[in-house]
């Protein structure tokens, strides 16, 4: 019994390490440029191979160029140059209503003159489906995103949650290859927002579709993703899990725009791989993790994150500097240190109720983390 | 007591009726008194030389669609008027579904370009309809008439030999009344697709709807409004044109307005002249609460 068991799962293993995940959308080199003086580049030569049942998410500030990539996914758009393909098929050549995509605008875009069941009909009955199957598949789908009772309202009716849920639903119910989703919840209020990420993760797991997800929110990016691709004017930054974007962040921008980071300036004695020793302001050497690509030495930038850091006496610390403001938020403490060298350093420390180490403004103090924790950023 | 508070709630009601004045003064001396006064014209006999005798008589009514042959005195359907009613009838239909077709596409090419252009391509349409509507008609005759600009260019290209007669026919009307009339469609319908929200559109191809079942399916219910506005906007003043008929029409192609004008003028027959008004204001309410009914009933449908 127990034989056959661990043989079984050998199996599974063998067969799940056989079993390639497909590209579901591939991108290459996909370029937007609109005419004007000067012309605008919307997206430049942007490259990203999407997986089968792959939840990713394109992240970063307005105007970045993640619109642009979702608009011309969906066929809205279309580049300048570069190739876009979903299974190897050219989706370039296909107009919006051919491709096996759906999406759920920032608006939503429901069709104000029918009711929510007849939104969520609207694409099968376009895809010509039989009518039995279309008033199946509309109850799945109104009891996936639990709005059955409201299957006869008017769209105008119904709260800006449910809204969102029935532009979900719509989306869902042609299933699609890939639903793009285009800043989905930024209409809704905080305890809505993060309800409804709970509710597309889901949603996600359940049908198994490929969910590409744009949002300039990094915290919606970094609790929903497989995988994030950061971008900044036009270009594609980094592409990683969100712990790789959250602790191995590529470049300064990738540091500054996901979450709240320290920056120190610091001069790199030696690499090993992709662990390096740098020297700090104060004199003292620490390791820190490199990028892989062979940083070169001299001047570099150390990123550390204010709760990877703590406070404590001068002496104990890697770099010493005053005690400034004091910002208590409840969870933890937000201690704003000027250092010696004249950087800002903020230390993020949770409040315990045992706390008894207190310091306060304009006190000398040490700041410490620990080896290896810092990421060597390529300026 | 009692006398000061009925003596001030008199004071307000005259107050009240003081600032009505304005408003009543229009109705009951532009809207509500002409009307009137029309209607007791139809019922009176005509005065020989114009003008109406205080006589009752039906006779009016009698011949808005009927009369009485000359010879021998037997009772018949007006083929005249009836024949001028179902053209004016006709030609207004036409006029406002042509108007709905050209007037559709111009509508949508405006509502889509860039904010900054739309004011321009909006003036290019309003430009003619502030420019004198005998004008514009003339305009239309001068490119129509036998020696006008089109049969000109026609036979120098060699494509015909003789002029084609163009003018005083139905087309010439409906070409007119066309021209006329096409920015009132257009500026409702430009209205109402401003408004529309294009990612709509874009959420139609989205769920696989052709260019032809996003136009059918999610435009079309959207500017509805706009529809019906313009279709009023048109088919209500072509049904009692007077100008375009009778300049492009030469006289022998009349329709309403022409028939009334003509009773008041040469016929001197005051009260046929009321009858037919009001009856071409009862075609107008008929067509009016058709339309509007059918428009509205019309539910949104699941195919």
């Amino acid at each position: 019994m127990v034989f056959a068991q661990v043989s079984g799962d050998v199996e599974k293993t063998i067969t799940g390490g056989t079993l390639k995940v497909a590209t579901a959308i591939s991108v290459r080199n996909l370029r937007k440029v609109y005419p004007g003086q000067p012309p605008v580049v919307a997206l430049a030569d942007a490259s990203i191979d999407i997986k089968d049942n792959e939840f990713f998410t394109l992240l970063g500030p307005s105007g970045c160029g993640k619109t642009t990539l979702l608009r011309m996914i969906a066929g809205f758009e279309h580049p300048t140059a570069g190739s876009l393909t979903m299974h190897g098929e050219n989706l370039l050549e296909l107009p919006p209503y051919k491709r096996p995509v759906n999406t759920v605008f920032q608006s939503y875009a429901l069709f104000p003159h029918l009711t929510v069941a007849q939104n969520i009909s609207f694409g099968l009955e376009m895809l010509g489906k039989p009518k039995a199957e279309i008033g199946r598949t509309v109850d799945e789908m109104m009891a996936l995103v639990k709005m059955t009772e409201m299957a006869d309202r008017q769209t105008g009716q119904i709260s800006g949650g449910q809204q969102q849920r029935v532009a979900l639903a719509r989306a869902l119910a042609p299933k699609p290859r890939v639903l793009l989703l285009d800043e989905p919840l930024s209409a809704l209020d905080f305890k809505l927002r993060k309800d409804m990420q709970l509710e597309l993760k889901r949603l996600q797991m359940e049908t198994g579709i490929t969910f590409v997800f744009v949002t300039h929110d990094q915290e919606e990016a970094l609790t929903m993703s497989d995988r994030i691709a950061v971008m900044n004017a036009g270009e594609i930054r980094q592409i990683g899990n969100p712990r790789q974007i959250y602790d191995q962040p590529a470049e300064r921008f990738v540091a500054d725009f996901i979450g709240d980071t320290n920056f120190l300036p610091a001069e790199l004695i030696e690499t090993a791989g992709q662990t390096a020793t740098i020297r700090l302001s104060s004199g003292k050497q620490i390791a820190a993790r490199a990028a892989e690509s062979g940083s070169q030495k001299g001047k570099v930038t150390l990123a550390v994150r204010p709760e990877h850091a703590s406070i404590g006496p001068e002496a104990e610390g890697l770099l010493a500097g005053t005690l400034g403001e004091v910002v208590y938020f409840g969870t933890d403490t937000h201690y704003h240190v000027a250092l010696e060298d004249g950087t800002g350093f903020v230390v993020r420390q949770q409040n315990r109720p045992d706390a008894t180490a207190q310091f306060s403004s304009g006190d000398r103090v040490g700041v410490h983390f620990a080896p290896g924790i810092g990421q060597v950023l390529k300026d | 007591m009692a006398d000061l508070s009925s003596a001030a709630e008199t004071q307000a009601s005259r107050r009240r009726w003081l600032l009505l004045a304005p408003a009543l003064f229009i109705l009951v001396f532009a809207a509500a008194g002409p009307l009137l006064i029309t209607l007791v014209y139809s019922f009176l006999t005509p005065g020989d030389y114009g003008g109406v005798e205080w006589q009752a008589s039906w006779q009016a009514w009698f011949n808005v669609v009927m009369e009485r042959d000359i010879f021998d005195d037997t009772l018949g359907w007006s083929d005249a008027h009836l024949s001028i009613f179902w053209r004016s009838v006709k030609l207004s239909l036409m006029t406002t579904v042509l108007c709905l077709f050209f007037g559709f596409p111009t509508a949508y090419f405006i509502a889509t370009r860039p904010k900054k252009q739309r004011d321009l391509w909006m003036l290019l349409i309003i430009i003619p309809f502030w420019t004198n509507l005998l004008i514009r008609t003339f305009a239309v005759v001068e490119l129509i008439r036998a020696e006008g600009t089109v049969n000109t260019l026609l036979i120098w290209l060699g494509i015909i030999d003789t002029p084609i007669q163009m003018l005083f026919t139905e087309f010439s009307i409906l070409l007119g009344m066309v021209y006329v009339y096409l920015p009132l469609m257009v500026l409702p319908l430009y209205a109402s697709m401003e408004r529309l929200d294009f990612s709509l559109v874009e959420a139609g191809y989205d769920l696989y709807a052709t260019r032809l079942k996003v136009l059918r399916r999610v435009i079309l219910p959207l500017v509805k409004p706009g529809v019906i506005a313009g279709s009023i906007l048109v088919f209500v003043p072509s049904l009692g044109a007077y100008v375009t008929p009778r300049v492009m029409g030469g006289g022998n192609q009349l329709m309403i307005g022409n028939l009334i004008e003509l009773q008041f003028g040469q016929g001197r027959n005051w009260p046929l002249g009321a009858a037919l008004s009001i009856t071409l204001l009862a075609i107008v309410m008929v067509a009016l609460m058709a339309y509007v009914r059918a428009a509205g009933n019309q539910e949104p449908h699941r195919v």
